[in-house]
């Protein structure tokens, strides 16, 4: 039996679900996230896990018992709030002492879980220190090793590095994987940041619109994503979408939009002529410079002999297709090349600028050709 | 050029401290002749001889300066102006108290109303103050008078269980209704400032962390309106510690209050020096007790109150 039990749950505020009919089963230990854009309903789901909100439908279980009748203060779970909420008036020890005297622990045995506390989250030596005299990678920590001493069930974290710069945040990313391990309480967290939940989770919850799109690991969202708004969503992703004009031994292939047939590996059984999607992640594409004269042949797309009936010869299998550099983005470690075939489609391209002294493989203008393999994109219906 | 800039920043500055003197001269010659200047006449006066005939003698006879602390010794040595300076202080904080435990619930309810309720509900808060000060004392004489609802009610309760019948009005009872009527407003307009900007957040996050409704108001909401409550009890504590109207009117012979000797002495008794006395020990009475009561609040709060009200 899992931990935590969402069951169908939903909440309507007047005319509007921001909440539907959502189903999610989170083990014990697990640090679990609930990813998708403001307004998706990620909010009002962990609010009501919290008991601040009550679901208008379904049920939320943990450890087998329905949580209906209990008010926030009598759940075994705890917040993290956005805006840390620390008591201004309180020391950190105060603030960290606050859930133990609410739970009527012993007097004496609070300093002692207090300190091990601040150990957890190393803040040693600044347990006299007041919320104002702490900076705000400081306030992160007193409220997760608040909301951490009286270990509850089920922590949950409400956005809480969305104030805090890049590099502290990644900072934080890190501790906050160990920290769960270390301490072993399922994490639920919410974020819109796509790469804070692959970096984070052992599990994605994908909502959009009050529903769940996706559930699972990060790497099975981000390489094989069920539907457009996950594809889109998580990380850059270029969608070929197009008619099926082909499928069957394990491949599907679509008459991509300004592209022409694109072939991809897929069990899907789909009949020909209905339309279908291709996600393709930036780094899959390979980029070469073109080799064939430019200009006279590049209005036809480079089309290579059809696939033999066994589909294994390494060339046969791949995509290939030629178009222009129109744009690049220099990113650092990375550049971004948007290559446009004459048809009009413009795929984004990803090259990593490992080379020495390397700062630029393409200009605008180059032709240049692409290729990916079968089942280096994925198919959606 | 850096010497044009440089030049012009220094008129701009040099204008700019012009304008605020010139903004501020005029409530400080106001002060200045409406305060400080007979502030000081008050305290020459305390140390001179009362005339004849009410007043002051002359300050300078047969060619020596008269001026002597025989007010002062009067004071400290007749023990019954001490036991009324008493009286009015224990009246001024039981004052304090009762506006404190009507004035709390209230500024929160205010606060805790919808946005679009709080400026009409505030607005009932001050409606008292459109109409006169003493036309609202006289009302309560009608209110707690022999032959009105609320006197008859009590006596009617008081003669079921065999009790004599009492007076509500010209009594203590009614200088301190009417105290805390008049005075009310000046502890929920503070205590609302302060409470309205409470962060919504916090109490969340008590309750998230285990704490119950009674522990989120003692733990977190009324220790974060300690500033508004400390500031709410000097608008209310100063002016009823002076206050001569409401005993005037309302109290009986044994209610008469620092305030009503003051004025007494100086319309009356026409002892001028010896209600000048009375008046500096009054001000010097709440000065000592307001800045006792800031001391405590700042020392309680501490640097911490300088975050307390902002959502971090």
């Amino acid at each position: 039996m899992a931990l935590l039990e969402i069951q169908n749950v939903s909440r309507r505020f007047g005319d509007f679900t921001a909440v539907d009919q959502v189903s999610i089963a989170i083990e014990a230990g697990e640090f679990f996230t609930l990813l998708g854009p403001s307004g998706c309903g990620k909010t009002t789901l962990l609010r009501m896990i919290a008991g601040f909100d009550l679901p208008d439908d379904g049920r939320i279980l943990l450890n087998g018992e329905d949580l209906a009748d209990r008010p926030p203060e009598q759940r075994p779970v705890r917040t993290v709030f956005q805006s840390y909420a620390l008591f201004p008036h309180m020391s950190v020890e105060g603030n960290i002492a606050f859930p133990l005297q609410m739970a009527k622990t012993p007097a004496a045995e609070v300093p002692a879980k207090v300190q091990a506390a601040l150990e957890d989250v190393r803040l040693i030596g600044f347990g006299k220190r007041y919320p104002h005299e702490l900076s705000g990678g400081q306030k992160q920590r007193v409220a997760i090793g608040r909301a951490l001493v009286t270990h509850p069930a089920v922590l949950l974290l409400d956005e809480p590095l969305a104030a805090l710069d890049a590099k502290l945040r990644e900072e934080m990313q890190i501790e906050l994987i160990n920290l769960q391990k270390e301490v072993g309480i399922t994490f639920v967290y919410v974020t819109h940041d796509q790469t804070e939940a692959l970096a984070l989770s052992h599990r994605i919850a994908v909502m959009n619109k009050g529903r769940v799109e996706q559930l699972d690991q990060p790497a099975k969202i981000y390489s094989f994503p069920t539907s457009r708004f996950v594809a889109d969503f998580i990380g850059k992703c270029n969608l070929l979408e197009g008619p099926v004009t082909a499928s069957g031994n394990g491949v599907v292939t679509i008459d991509a939009e300004g592209l022409g047939p694109v072939r991809v590996a897929s069990s899907a059984a789909v009949t020909g002529g209905k339309s279908g999607a291709i996600a393709l992640r930036p780094e899959k594409i390979r980029v070469a410079t073109s080799t064939s004269a430019v200009g006279a042949t590049i209005a036809e797309p480079d089309r290579r002999p059809e696939a033999k009936p066994d589909g294994r010869s390494d060339t046969e299998s791949n995509n290939h297709f030629r178009g222009t550099v129109t744009d690049h983005l220099y990113l650092g470690d990375v550049t971004v090349y948007i290559v446009s075939t004459p048809q009009g489609c413009k795929l984004e391209t990803l090259l990593a600028n490992s080379g020495a002294g390397r700062t630029k493989f393409f200009e605008v203008g180059d032709a240049v050709e692409m290729s990916w393999s079968v089942d280096a994109g994925h198919f959606i219906s | 050029m850096p010497g044009t800039s440089s030049h012009s920043a220094m008129t701009s500055r040099s204008s700019e401290r012009f304008g605020k003197w010139l903004v501020s001269a005029p409530p400080l010659v106001y002060l200045l002749f409406f305060f400080a200047i007979p502030s000081l006449i008050m305290v020459l006066a305390s140390f001179r001889t009362p005339g004849e005939f009410g007043g002051l003698s002359p300050l300078v006879e047969d060619g020596r300066l008269d001026l002597n602390l025989d007010s002062y010794v009067r004071f400290f040595t007749e023990s019954v102006y001490a036991q009324i300076f008493v009286k009015s202080v224990w009246y001024a904080l039981l004052t304090t108290l009762f506006c404190l435990l009507l004035a709390y619930p209230l500024a929160a309810l205010i606060a805790r109303s919808p946005k679009k309720y709080r400026d009409l509900l505030l607005l009932l808060v001050i409606l008292p103050f459109w109409s006169n000060f003493l036309i609202r004392i006289y009302a309560w004489m009608i209110i707690l008078g022999p032959n009105a609802a609320m006197a008859r009610a009590v006596n009617g309760v008081l003669s079921w269980f065999g009790h004599e019948p009492v007076a509500l009005l010209f009594s203590s009872f009614a200088v301190l209704v009417c105290l805390v009527y008049v005075h009310l407003p000046f502890m929920v307009l503070p205590l609302y400032a302060n409470l309205e900007k409470h962060d919504q957040a916090l109490l969340d996050a008590a309750q998230d962390l285990g704490a119950n409704g009674w522990q989120r108001f003692r733990r977190i909401t009324f220790p974060l309106s300690l500033p508004g409550v400390y500031a709410g009890a000097a608008l209310v504590f100063i002016p009823a510690l002076g206050i001569f109207a409401i005993p005037d009117i309302l109290g009986g012979p044994e209610d008469s209050l620092i305030g009503n000797i003051i004025k007494q002495q100086f319309l009356e008794t026409r002892d001028w020096p010896f209600g000048s006395v009375l008046s500096i020990v009054l001000t010097v009475a709440a000065l000592v007790l307001a800045g006792l009561a800031a001391w405590v609040g700042r020392s309680q709060l501490g640097t911490r109150s300088s975050g307390a009200l902002s959502r971090a």
